[in-house]
């Protein structure tokens, strides 16, 4: 028997049946938009995998946005100093919910080779973090791996996280639905 | 900048502002005065204004610490000359407790930023700028990082034998390393 495009229109196709959870992350996971957040070197490589070689438009990142508020994703690429801190969490609370951190790079990740006065050890320190990347610079294969392992992440996440969301903030949350 | 070091440009300042010059040194081919607080600006604008000098470009504008040697600190200036390209280094060594210079913004407007770096990093205070707050720490920070006897500041690096005493600062609980 063979379906036709037109099949899927008129019913002839059949049904699928799915979760609501599934769906939903199935949605999210498929177009997630980053925000431009490339602060140092991690930013080139950042580019380059948005670049048309290695492609993360089809995972869906078609675009970063400059502006948190159309955002779902915040790419921490490039180390963090203290006087960024403050501007870095005021963006990441202009996210609307469901966003997620990806922490590029080592600088990001742990303060890297700095390990002084004037750079953040970790943006985990103010921000919580999803997935790590190591790296310095990461390769884009690598990039897209930790992006390849959110959506894993993602596609895992229940509907007992959504709803605390907003109001106690997505680590603590997950802690107490643990 | 590249250009040429004259020695008669520092014996010609020496001679018009006698008393001024503490030292002259010559060290491969680059000639520095050591000029004291109260004649910095008059020995500036006259390097600017004078013919045959027109010293027209601030170079460099820098800080050194040398504690624990006295006087403490050094502020460095190098000027440039497009037209004549030459250059000149001035060097005013200031005490702990008198690190006050005044402002040559008047003079080089382009010294605004170099001057806020030296007070952020060394705590030296410049009378008569413009926008005196600091520029690469934040606004509310207290210290000078520059300094000889400012701390680090790193974080212990987290091995297997320290790793329970560095835990307790961790946000995030670290992996443990694997039982083989």
């Amino acid at each position: 028997m063979g379906l036709t495009p037109q099949d899927s229109k008129t019913g002839e196709a059949g049904f699928v049946v799915t979760s609501l959870e599934q769906a939903v992350n199935w949605a999210r996971t498929r177009a997630m938009w980053p925000m431009l957040f490339g602060l140092a070197c991690c930013a080139i490589e950042m580019m380059a995998t948005q670049a048309s070689h290695n492609d993360i438009s089809r995972f869906g990142m078609e675009l970063m946005r400059a502006s948190p508020r159309q955002s779902d994703l915040m790419i921490v690429a490039g180390r963090v100093s203290r006087k960024m801190a403050p501007v870095l969490r005021r963006l990441y609370d202009q996210m609307p919910s469901p966003k997620w951190v990806l922490s590029m790079g080592d600088c990001a990740s742990t303060g890297g080779v700095f390990n002084n006065y004037a750079i953040l050890q970790g943006v985990d320190e103010i921000v919580p973090v999803d997935v790590y990347v190591a790296g310095c610079p990461p390769r884009p294969e690598q990039l897209m791996h930790g992006i390849l392992t959110l959506h894993a992440k993602v596609q895992g996440e229940r509907l007992a996280d959504w709803a605390t969301w907003g109001k106690l903030g997505k680590q603590q949350a997950e802690a107490e639905n643990a | 900048m590249s250009g040429y070091y004259r020695r008669e440009h520092a014996d010609l300042i020496d001679k018009t502002f006698p008393g001024a010059v503490k030292e002259i040194v010559e060290f491969r081919d680059q000639v520095r005065l050591e000029i004291d607080r109260e004649h910095l600006l008059e020995i500036i604008t006259f390097c600017r204004d004078t013919e045959g000098l027109e010293f027209n470009y601030l170079s460099e504008l820098n800080g050194v610490d040398y504690w624990p040697d006295a006087p403490r600190f050094s502020v460095n200036y190098v000027l440039y000359s497009f037209l004549h390209n030459h250059l000149l280094q001035f060097k005013v060594r200031l005490d702990d407790d008198d690190a006050v210079l005044p402002s040559i913004t008047s003079i080089f407007p382009g010294a605004n930023w170099p001057e806020r770096e030296v007070y952020d990093m060394f705590g030296i205070r410049f009378e008569g700028h413009p926008d005196p707050r600091r520029i690469l720490m934040p606004y509310d920070w207290t210290g000078h990082p520059l300094r000889k006897d400012y701390p680090l500041g790193y974080e212990e690096v987290q091995f297997t034998f320290n790793i329970d005493r560095v835990e307790v600062n961790k946000p995030v609980p670290s992996p443990r390393p694997r039982e083989e």
